[in-house]
């Protein structure tokens, strides 16, 4: 076990140094002079100056990139350009959003997919297993921001039930937060729980054919109980896979969510740094962004050592 | 017997695809999707971007079909419009990964060793960057468009055919004929043309389908962040993005377009689903 966890752990910090290369060079390196970029066309070449001075574009690209991520290591993500604050600060705040809003989106998945996946494994061929295919089906197609504004016409429009978008901010009480992020969460859910229906859907059909659930069966085993103590435990194999990838979507997600809600959110945040032409905020939040995605895949490969304990030694 | 067909993808035939629901679904929908981005060509009711400022927030009717939006531009005509954007975005997106993911899966198969072990870290380190994040880095970088939209959806989907193609490349070089051709000295190169891509054809063509879809939801929902087709070209994620402003006054300009989207997601969807079945029946009883 100690030697699995130190190889992956190995390949996530190697992924991650690869990853912040990229977005240096993407966009540090390509763009040519990031200060003349970030000034626009309107600014005088005194502005420029300054900027390049304070940017440090006069040093040597390595130089800057070891800088920036020497300042990362220490807490310190350079200050913001269009908010004149330190840009840790700043996605501190944001991420009292995003965090929350994500694990709400994949508790709802869970709730919404395990049980009607293991229900249309179950009840195989029946039209009540049709209906739940027809329904991820649709699910699938939807798109989130599209649910999202249709939620909004039906909640906050017409029953006027939830707020159609703006948070209040945590210090005014849990319920307050957690109802403006209700209606984001349910839409980022959606699809990934008709994505996950189907995957446990399969992932159960598939053990239910296996030998073992036949003995269990065979030994007196009554049906339920094979589902819950033989079945699942196997099923969740792949279940955990989509889940840690689902995961990794829903973070993604929240940048398009976060627009049509008004969230003050990490996506937010980015998708506002590119309008504002504010490099420095772009750069670490994307890199924070994909950090998450990948501390999450490597959280998702532990687990698999945890429920598998075969991969332990067999995975490469 | 029945005589053995070259190259066709192994279980399919005009009848058995009749008698497949999903597949007739979406074969139709996905048909009409084209149809409609052909037709809008040469013909819509009305020009998709004429501005008629007299005529605008028009409910349905006889004379604009779907109303008209804040601009007094025909509803109809924009989505029918719209179509054009989604299917160029979905053909160029997919053509990427397919062009540049068949070519690196198929050689990684083909030499095996180091090239392998490399090119699946790099698949691996491209999966953990999302489409929106690569897109709103390219949008940084060269400026929001159709073709950043396209990059940002074609590179992700590279991964995604790499990993396919050498799985199932492999899994051809492993066979008995595979072994002939090679004692009767052909090499890499001619095998992989001649016998391996040939025999991969149905998943790659299955996958395409789906990462069809999947790019059109990206493009609508990058047009609908603004980082993605900008106007006057018709996107149905930006029509939408221009609705959330009327929610109150006109709610249905945000019907029409997410409809459209829906169902071509779907269709292509259900399509990629009844092509899966029909190329390997052994899946079918348990889905």
């Amino acid at each position: 076990m100690g030697l699995y966890l130190l190889k992956r752990l190995g390949g996530l910090l190697a992924t991650l140094v690869a990853a912040s290369i990229v977005i240096f060079l993407a966009l540090e390196v390509l763009p040519g002079d990031a200060a003349e970029m970030q000034l626009g066309q309107n600014a005088t070449p005194a502005q420029v100056l300054a900027l390049r001075t304070e940017l440090r574009l006069n040093r040597p690209a390595v130089e800057r990139y070891l800088v920036w991520i020497g300042g990362m290591a220490r807490g310190d993500f350079g200050q913001s350009y269009s908010y004149e604050v330190p840009v840790s600060g700043l996605i501190e705040q944001r991420l009292q959003v995003t965090i929350p809003l994500a694990f709400l989106a994949m508790a709802l998945t869970i709730l919404l997919a395990l049980p009607a996946g293991i229900f249309a494994a179950d009840h195989h061929g029946r039209p009540s297993d049709v209906a739940v295919s027809g329904l991820t089906q649709l699910g699938l197609a939807i798109p989130n921001f599209w649910l999202a504004i249709l939620l909004v016409l039906l909640f906050a429009v017409a029953l006027h039930l939830f707020p159609s978008g703006g948070f209040p901010g945590w210090n005014h009480g849990l319920w307050p937060g957690l109802r403006a992020l209700l209606l984001p969460a349910v839409s980022l859910a959606a699809v990934q729980a008709a994505i996950l229906t189907r995957i446990t859907r399969s992932a159960v059909l598939e053990v239910l054919g296996e030998d073992f659930v036949r003995t269990a069966r065979a030994k007196g085993l009554s049906r339920p109980a094979t589902l819950w103590r033989h079945v699942l435990r196997n099923a969740l194999i792949s279940v955990v896979t989509i889940m840690g990838l689902q995961f990794a979507y829903l973070v993604a997600g929240t940048i398009v969510i976060e627009n049509v809600f008004y969230l003050p959110g990490l996506g937010r945040l980015v998708f506002q740094a590119i309008a504002n032409r504010d490099l420095v905020v772009v750069k670490n939040a994307v890199l924070l962004l994909a950090a998450m995605v990948m501390v999450i895949n490597f959280i998702v490969d532990l687990l698999y050592a945890v429920i598998d304990p075969r991969l332990r030694i067999s995975r490469p | 017997m029945t005589p053995a067909r070259a190259s066709t993808i192994p279980g399919m035939s005009l009848g058995r695809g009749l008698r497949h629901p999903s597949l007739c679904i979406g074969a139709v929908l996905t048909l009409a999707l084209v149809v409609m981005a052909l037709l809008s060509l040469v013909w819509t009711p009305w020009p998709p971007d004429g501005i008629d400022i007299p005529h605008r927030l028009l409910s349905p009717g006889a004379h604009h079909w779907l109303g008209t939006d804040q601009f007094g531009r025909d509803v109809l005509s924009m989505v029918m419009a719209g179509a054009q954007t989604s299917l160029m975005v979905g053909v160029l997106a997919v053509a990427i990964g397919i062009g540049l993911g068949v070519l690196l899966g198929a050689s990684a198969a083909a030499l095996g060793g180091i090239c392998e072990e490399a090119l699946m870290r790099l698949t691996d380190f491209t999966f953990a960057f999302p489409a929106i994040l690569t897109a709103i880095m390219l949008a940084a970088i060269i400026g929001p468009g159709t073709l950043t939209v396209v990059f940002a959806i074609g590179i992700f989907n590279v991964p995604v055919f790499a990993r396919l193609t050498r799985g199932a490349a492999k899994a051809v070089w492993a066979r008995d004929y595979i072994l002939a051709a090679r004692a009767a000295g052909k090499g890499r190169f001619a095998i992989t043309i001649e016998h391996v891509l040939p025999n991969i054809m149905a998943p790659i063509l299955v996958q395409g389908t789906i990462q069809f879809a999947t790019a059109i939801l990206a493009e609508a929902a990058l047009s609908y962040l603004g980082l993605g087709t900008m106007p006057p070209q018709p996107s149905w994620g930006r029509m939408l993005f221009e609705a959330q402003t009327f929610l109150f006054t006109a709610p249905r300009l945000a019907v029409f377009p997410g409809v459209a989207i829906a169902l071509a997601v779907l269709g292509l969807n259900l399509l990629g689903d009844g092509l899966r079945d029909l190329a390997d029946p052994r899946l079918r009883r348990r889905r």
